[in-house]
């Protein structure tokens, strides 16, 4: 009965997105205030349908309801309950119903938020978003539908992707996807302003603190999937650049680009269209990765079942809302105009330089991972394209932007002089360059050419970053939330190049075959086997291994990896160990029987500061969280939508 | 004006590009193996109706044949079960099985109980064959040719169409001598 109560009420909330999408859009084009005033109770209305949607699917996966094709399909009577909650998003369809509880739960924060902002534009921003979530809930009820019954029921289920059953992989789904969630917020915003013919300055305010918000979300989101592949898959890579990886990587990379002209277009009433067509860009290209996710043109390592006809319907809404949002953009960008100018060394330039070559980033990304689609499309062959492509290109347009950085953040608006800033700025760059080296051939012998510029940029961006928090503490003036945030987010960035930096140059990795006892030598670490033991756990057996290692003699660490065989599936995965030791990651990963006495395959990595990537992206994600809490977005915004609604009808229909 | 339509234009043609790429998406259960065109592993397992006897993928060169990797603990190979009886009534090709890491005893039994769609099967106890034809999961399907090469590669439950569309249009009609 439950799973046809969450079709149910699946169709319900579909009803109420309809409505959301043309009140909010028609409302304010026919000034029909009652249109407009029933936005809201949709809004909320559509957040209850989903949320008991979603209850139902959680509720037949707890109480082991297999006559449900997707419970059967993705969950196991042995399964533990953690896992039965989270294998809601465990497959394709789940994740999708996932996907729309989370927009309409941003929908709901929105329409809270959108109390304090002119009516008709709030009703606009409501209505774009009810043109996503209806898209999404089409999407789901016509061609993935997860209330499904299996007839004859299954006796059992075939049990959740072993992979997936991981804490890092449960959590991972839910903030990747309220990033995500949070672009289209962005994209709302966009879409209003050009609905509305009309955007000023106020317009970036609203939407400063959502985007920012969004962007902290997808930070950590991303980190926690390459800090899952990193111990789960046993490879020991963290980043891969796969095509899945990537699409959550360009819109990171644009959604940087966005944060960072919202703030020119904020304080300076300039790059205006430039930040609409970021805006779209952000939410277009979440959207395509769901594309290319989940209708099988590409193929990787985490995609979901491909299924070429959900592939026609997300092409055909990708249409919809992206062609619609860029004919908007076509028609409306040209009346916008930005009458301040700036000097070369200005802030603006650099912010400018910024966004450029933050999105020639993504756009390298993106040829990359669409190369093998194209290849393929003209029937030039399977192309595969891989770190050796990826990474010069990167770099190429990562290392001016770290470079440009530290320069930025002191160069003042409007007007390029440095001033005093530029001895305190030599002075850092000359710290970081003496720090860079030493590290790089000093700590760690035998350095690649890039190692001492990368460790510099990154120490100077760290250094640069702090001078002006240390300077306002030093006398004693107050240091808002926003510079604050910044200050964190660049020194997040700072950390994180420091560890690529140290992890891409000084990795060791050996794959041994060792006897009991045996022992080999990594990186001046003993690692003695010391042999293999049955494990069994609630859904699974299999093997784990004892690895003892010691330095010099003296013990360091006792490593236990494991190889799993999870019963139902029988998959065979393997669950490395890892333990820090001065600064440096031991991974030890368990391979095959090599029988013959006991004699096993051993996969064995030392990275220095790899933990260090993953720490930096949630300082990162702090920072953004922190700026984006700022008061000066809640105080302002009031007065802002005081004023603006008080000239809300001269500027209406325009 | 024109500066503004020009995302427009480049969206215009990604679009083209995706659409291209869905009409040749891969069918879903098609993974790409890289067996396809190559030898097929060689194998020497015992026999599932006589241990003693000795299954030799030599024994198996010349002629066509369906390598079908199968369980009795996997549930899809009950699905696809009646699909390989209808194969093995066809009679264009002998279906060759592998019985992965399996009780011979319920193997036995189970094609007692469903029928014996299959010419031999030979029984992979540790999985060391199954991990040379690089199966994922069964049931996996493969079709090689008389030359030892594999030619085709299906995972999940053989089904009707995937056997009369994808599988028969590959072998040459006429029914092998000693299926």
């Amino acid at each position: 009965m439950l799973p046809e109560l969450g079709h149910f009420a699946l169709i319900l909330a579909l009803l109420l997105a309809a409505l959301q999408a043309f009140f909010g859009i028609a409302g304010p084009w026919l000034g029909r205030e009652r249109w407009i005033a029933a936005v809201t109770p949709a809004v909320a209305g559509q957040f209850v349908m989903v949320a008991l949607a979603a209850g139902c699917l959680v509720a037949a996966f707890v109480g082991y309801d297999f006559s449900v094709a997707y419970v059967a399909d993705n969950s196991n009577s042995a399964l533990p309950l953690f896992y039965r909650v989270t294998a809601l998003w465990g497959a394709h369809e789940g994740s999708l119903l996932l996907w729309i509880l989370l927009l309409a739960a941003w929908t709901v924060a929105v329409a809270f938020g959108a109390a304090r902002l002119p009516r008709h534009f709030a009703a606009r921003v409501l209505g774009v978003l009810g043109v996503v979530s209806f898209g999404f809930l089409l999407f789901t009820l016509a061609t993935s539908n997860p209330f499904l019954r299996l007839d004859p029921p299954a006796a059992d289920g075939a049990d959740l992707n072993p992979i997936l059953q991981d804490p890092a992989l449960a959590v991972h789904p839910p903030i990747l996807y309220t990033g995500y969630v949070g672009f289209a917020v962005a994209f709302a915003f966009a879409c209003a302003a050009m609905l509305e013919g009309r955007m000023d300055q106020s317009w970036a305010r609203w939407t400063r603190p959502w985007t920012t918000v969004a962007w902290a979300f997808l930070t950590c989101g991303i980190a926690l999937g390459s800090f899952w592949a990193y111990y789960e898959l046993g490879w020991g890579g963290f980043w891969f650049w796969d095509p899945v990886e990537n699409a959550s990587f360009m819109p990171w990379l644009v959604g940087t680009a966005l944060v960072h002209s919202l703030a020119v277009t904020d304080k300076r009433g300039l790059f205006k269209s430039w930040t609409l067509l970021l805006a779209i860009l952000a939410f277009s290209l979440s959207m395509l990765g769901t594309f290319l996710v989940r209708s099988g043109v590409l193929v990787s390592v985490h995609s979901f079942a491909a299924d070429p006809k959900r592939g026609v319907f997300i092409l055909a809404f990708l249409i919809v809302l992206v062609g619609g949002a860029l004919t908007l953009y076509a028609w409306r960008a040209p009346r916008l105009r930005s009458t301040a100018g700036f000097e070369l060394g200005a802030r603006e330039s650099f912010l400018l330089f910024n966004n450029v070559l933050l999105v020639i980033a993504a756009a390298t990304v993106f040829a990359g991972t669409l190369a093998p689609l194209i290849s393929d499309a003209l029937r030039l062959g399977t192309l595969s394209v891989g770190a050796p492509y990826f990474n010069p290109t990167f770099m190429v347009s990562m290392l001016p932007l770290l470079a440009l950085l530290s320069l930025g953040i002191h160069a003042g608006w409007k007007r390029g002089r440095l001033k005093d800033k530029q001895r305190t700025l030599l002075r850092t760059l000359l710290a970081a360059a003496v720090l860079g080296c030493a590290v790089a051939f000093g700590i760690f012998a035998g350095a690649r050419v890039l190692t001492p510029v990368g460790l510099t940029l990154g120490i100077w961006i760290i250094l640069a970053s702090l001078v002006d928090p240390i300077d306002r503490w030093r006398r004693r003036l107050s240091l808002p939330r926003a510079v604050l945030g910044m200050t964190i987010a660049h020194v997040g960035l700072g950390l994180a190049v420091i560890a690529l930096t140290t992890v891409q140059s000084f990795t060791v990795e050996r794959d041994v075959a060792l006897a009991a006892g045996a022992s080999a030598e990594v990186g001046g670490y003993q690692f003695r086997f010391e042999g293999v033991h049955p494990i069994e756990g609630p859904n699974y057996g299999g093997a784990g291994a004892r690895v003892a290692v010691t330095r010099g003699g003296a013990p360091v660490a006792i490593l236990t990896p494991e190889k799993r065989q999870y019963w139902v599936q029988r998959q065979l995965t393997s669950v490395t160990s890892i333990r820090m030791s001065r600064g440096n990651n031991l991974l030890v990963a368990l391979g095959d029987d090599l029988g013959g006495g006991g004699r096993w395959s051993l996969r064995i990595q030392i990275r220095p500061l790899v933990s260090l990537i993953w720490l930096a992206a949630f300082v990162m994600a702090l920072g953004g969280v922190l700026a984006a809490s700022d008061r000066r977005y809640r105080a302002l915004r009031a007065a802002e939508a005081a004023t603006a609604h008080a000239a809300g009808p001269a500027v209406q229909g325009s | 004006m024109s500066r503004f339509l020009l995302p427009l234009a480049v969206f215009a043609l990604l679009v083209a590009v995706l659409a291209m790429g869905i009409r040749h998406a891969p069918e879903k259960g098609v993974i790409p193996s890289p067996l396809i065109g190559r030898p097929a592993p060689q194998f020497a397992l015992p026999d599932l109706a006589d241990a003693a006897h000795i299954v030799d993928s030599h024994s198996l060169a010349g002629h066509w044949y369906l390598f079908n990797v199968w369980g009795t603990w996997c549930v899809e190979c009950r699905a696809e079960h009646d699909t390989l009886l209808e194969v093995r009534k066809a009679g264009v090709v002998p279906l060759v099985g592998l019985d992965w890491k399996d009780n011979d005893s319920d193997a036995r039994e189970w094609l007692e109980q469903l029928g014996d769609p299959y010419q031999v099967v030979a029984v992979d106890h540790n999985g060391r064959a199954a991990i040379d034809w690089g199966v994922y999961g069964a049931p996996e399907t493969f079709l090689v040719n008389p030359q030892g090469i594999v030619v085709y590669k299906y995972v999940g439950p053989l089904t009707h169409d995937v056997w009369t569309h994808d599988i028969l249009p590959l072998v040459p009609g006429h029914p092998v001598a000693g299926s």
